[in-house]
């Protein structure tokens, strides 16, 4: 790899314009990146970010515009292509094997060979030299998937640049890490910066790429708005240009906490299961949000399962509007009227096959029976009724709902549970990973709800958006409700306390016994 | 690895909305091969089209396709709600065997031929619930759960004729493998009726629609409250008494139960049919009248190679290569292509 001299445009685009269809999803947008600078690229969904970023590597050829390679004018047939010259892209999916071997997954397709044979030691030896660079010291005769995300990443990271050298595409990296594996990667990735490599960056998080990023690019509708600094640049101002308009978060009404309570909806007692979540007490009342904070892995969604029946419950009782309730699987939570966003909406959320329409009247039918089928009419209304309230963006209803983007996706799924009219709405994680207008219109959904009158109990690593909705918020740790924050305690400090157990004033939840 | 091929295609052309439905679904590639597969029989045999009226029912080699492809057809219907969960069952040729031989061996101990036809079909229910149980209660998967009994359900069926082949002469059952009624023989009647009644109760209900949730994503499904295990229970136990119906047709038309042979390798013919009608192995959409389209493809290839006089070896590889080039043209590849074609000469401006 030959050093590249900083500050010099590496990967230019003059024009670039394309078109699918009717449709416009790219109109003369200019992008230039230079060697040495984490370039982050930024739009909503169906901004053009996505296409932008297929043109750059090769998967799509633009309709009209240039290419420059180090000055030079260049076109990709194909993403190998663009990977020869010196591109190489990392998703937030590793791309990789997982069932072969970390030095297997560095040098796939080019590994070192000896009368036809593969080298395996020098394989290793090689793979171990290029991995202490990037500051990994494993073993990389192991199964890549022994190792944690963040890892795997990195090794894909690695095999990007060893293969291509120049520029790096980083698109969605961070979604499925944890904070410090996040720290981790950006080690890495400032270590290649100062390598002299052009690195785009692609996320929905804005405070990290406030961190990382040297400069941005932000698309909407298809345009480029701006290519700035980022010093001397706020959240709010990218926001802005992203969206065109000013969006507030609604934040914490004064005296929501102090409000006064609704009749109980719902009431959990003594509910837990062995290796799950110790036993715990909990109400939800008409009106109320209730937050859940905690780390990764401190038993929040092992929580939500447990009231919605994925998980058996070892023991405990649910009282549903005043009457005792038996929950021993999710088909018996969506009759007493719960519903549940789970956190990974591709595995568990979405029937990625499925029409929009059918994705949103699926809980209903479910709840309905098999022989009180909607008919076309019904479906079509509902389906109608819930896109315009959540304002989900699909050319029509009848498409595969995973050609939806990931917060229309979302907001399909929020809009079934919607449909069933809940008492109860469990939400994992309903932002994760989706763009700004999506996330704003999810925060605004769970306030509205809210106000008419719906229990909501909402898990999420945002603790800004939290306290934006909770009345309450309990707190998690280790695989046990810790706590239980009301009034002013509804704050991040106040949670980051409580997770970290040096909260002098929430009052410790008295250990329940498991009858 | 199961990203599908269509999101990595870019997202502007969902299929349009047909304007006339009925044209849309003759348009289908099932349609086209059928017609293509008539058409060579023609070729080969002249007298392929030529239909007759003799003693109140009708005769021709059309009929025989309808009539010798109804066993399978009937087959395809059940295995259609099977792989539309994203599961399939190997032992419906064996439980045509059992089948079979439960309502021989009853006749010909003198129970009555109804008795013995209510019970051929209640085995059939209990062996489907047996493979419905493994999959859901025991997690087995299905192409192994159902191997089980596709191997020990020929055991079975022998243990019950005692190894021997059991020949009756009772009416009701040769008149389901060989009787007519309204012009048309007693198998197609059934596959018929069976194909109407079962259309109808999935696409009216809500299970055509839950079974293919469940196909598509049976994770997804639990979290949106459906009983996942209950409905695939269903499809299985309704998969083996398609096959016993499928069996006593078999047997009455032979007059006898042959446990060795009867039904042998006509799951492979049923799970063949079922995927030239369109319905894919890893679940979801599925269509119970293509599957009975795709096994009329089948027989047709089988009644043409048959009637045209050439080797009965033959067919196995005839039909080999009419499978292949029918795949080919459901494949996402040519359907570009097609629309492709189709978006060119609409941008000619319309000129015929």
């Amino acid at each position: 790899m030959q050093p590249l001299e900083p500050g010099r445009a590496v990967l230019e685009a003059q024009g670039i314009v394309k078109t699918f269809g009717q449709h416009k999803a790219l109109d003369a947008v200019d992008f230039d990146l230079r060697a040495g600078e984490v370039h982050a690229l930024l739009g909503e969904n169906g901004a053009g970010k996505s296409t932008l970023i297929k043109i750059l590597t090769g998967a799509y050829q633009p309709d009209g515009g240039v290419l420059r390679l180090e000055g030079a004018p260049v076109t990709f047939r194909g993403p190998l292509q663009a990977q020869d010259r010196g591109i190489g892209t990392v998703y937030q999916e590793v791309n990789l094997l997982p069932n072969r071997s970390v030095a297997e997954n560095l040098f796939l397709g080019r590994q070192p060979t000896r009368f036809g044979l593969i080298r395996r030691k020098e394989i290793e030896a090689q793979a171990a030299q290029v991995l202490a660079a990037y500051g990994l010291d494993i073993d990389v005769r192991a199964e890549l998937s022994d190792y944690s995300v963040a890892v795997q990443q990195i090794v894909a990271i690695a095999r990007a640049v060893e293969l291509s050298g120049k520029v790096l595409v980083l698109d969605e990296p961070t979604a499925s890490l944890d904070r410090n594996e996040v720290e981790r990667l950006f080690d890495v990735v400032r270590g290649l910066k100062a390598r002299g490599l052009g690195i785009i960056f692609i996320t929905h998080f804005l405070d990290q790429v406030f961190e990382l990023a040297d400069r941005v690019t932000i698309l909407r509708n298809g345009r480029k708005i701006a290519t700035q600094d980022l010093a001397g640049l706020s959240t709010t101002d990218v926001v802005r240009m992203m969206l065109g308009k000013d969006v507030a978060f609604d934040h914490h009404p004064s005296g929501l906490g102090e409000s006064v309570r609704g009749a109980p909806r719902v009431t959990f007692t003594g509910l837990g299961r062995k290796g799950g979540v110790a036993p715990f007490s909990l109400s939800m009342h008409e009106g109320e949000v209730v937050g859940v904070a905690g780390l990764l892995g401190s038993g929040r969604t092992e929580m939500a399962r447990l009231m919605f029946g994925i998980d058996t419950a070892d023991g405990g009782t649910v009282v549903v509007d005043g009457a005792p309730a038996t929950i021993r699987n999710p088909a018996q939570a969506v009759a007493a009227g719960f519903g549940f966003c789970p956190e990974d909406r591709k595995i568990d959320g979405i029937f990625g096959d499925l029409s929009v329409r059918e994705n949103i009247i699926i809980a209903l039918q479910a709840k309905l029976g098999w022989f009180k089928a909607l008919n076309r009419d019904e479906q079509i209304e509902l389906a109608g009724r819930y896109a315009e309230a959540l304002d989900i963006r699909a050319a029509d209803h009848d498409m595969p709902v995973k050609l939806l983007s990931g917060g229309n996706q979302q907001k399909v799924i929020l809009g079934r549970w919607l449909a069933i009219d809940p008492t109860f709405l469990i939400l994992d994680e309903p932002t994760r990973g989706i763009d700004v207008g999506a996330h704003a219109e999810i925060v605004r959904t769970i306030n509205r709800l809210r106000e008419e009158g719906m229990a909501l109990f909402v898990i999420s690593s945002e603790l800004d958006e939290v306290v934006a909705y909770s009345n309450r918020v309990v707190v998690m740790r280790d695989r046990e409700m810790v706590a239980e924050l009301t009034g002013e305690n509804v704050a991040p400090d106040a949670i980051v306390q409580a997770i970290a157990g040096t909260l002098p004033a929430a009052t410790p939840i008295a250990k329940e016994t498991q009858p | 690895m199961t990203r599908p091929t269509a999101e990595l295609r870019p997202s502007s052309s969902p299929p349009a909305a047909p304007a006339r439905p009925v044209l849309a679904f003759l348009a289908r590639p099932q349609f086209l091969a059928l017609g293509v597969v008539l058409l060579v029989n023609w070729l080969l045999f002249p007298g392929f089209f030529d239909i007759t009226w003799k003693d109140g029912r009708l005769f021709g080699s059309l009929i025989d396709v309808l009539n010798r492809g109804a066993p399978v057809a009937i087959l395809a219907i059940g295995m259609t709600a099977v792989i539309a969960t994203k599961g399939v069952d190997l032992s419906v040729g064996a439980v045509m065997a059992i089948a079979g031989a439960t309502a021989a061996v009853m006749v010909t101990s003198g129970q009555p031929a109804i008795l013995a036809v209510a019970v051929a079909l209640g085995v059939g229910l209990l062996c489907g619930l047996w493979n419905g149980l493994l999959v859901t209660a025991l997690e087995i998967q299905p192409i192994i759960a159902t191997l089980v009994l596709m191997v020990a359900g020929r055991g079975l069926a022998q243990l019950i004729t005692e190894g021997t082949i059991v020949t009756f002469t009772d009416p009701l059952l040769i008149f389901i493998g060989t009787g007519s009624a309204l012009g048309l023989p007693t198998p197609v009647l059934l596959a018929l009726g069976l194909m109407v009644l079962t259309t109808l109760i999935v696409r009216r209900s809500a299970l055509g629609l839950l079974i293919e949730a469940v196909g598509v994503n049976r994770s997804a499904a639990r979290f949106a409250g459906i009983s996942a295990g209950v409905l695939l229970v269903l499809v299985y136990t309704f998969a083996g008494f398609c096959a016993a119906l499928s069996g006593l047709i078999v047997a009455g038309d032979i007059r006898g139960a042959d446990a060795n042979n009867a039904g042998l390798w006509l799951e492979l013919d049923a799970i063949l049919a079922v995927v030239i009608g369109g319905t894919s192995l890893m679940g979801g959409r599925f269509s119970i009248p293509m599957s009975v389209v795709g096994a009329m493809i089948i027989q047709a290839m089988n009644t043409g190679i048959l009637i045209s006089g050439f080797s009965p070896e033959f067919n196995l590889v005839v039909k080999s290569g009419v499978i292949i080039l029918i795949l080919v043209l459901q494949s996402p590849m040519s359907a570009s292509l097609f629309q492709r074609r189709i978006r060119a000469v609409k941008s000619e401006g319309g000129q015929p």
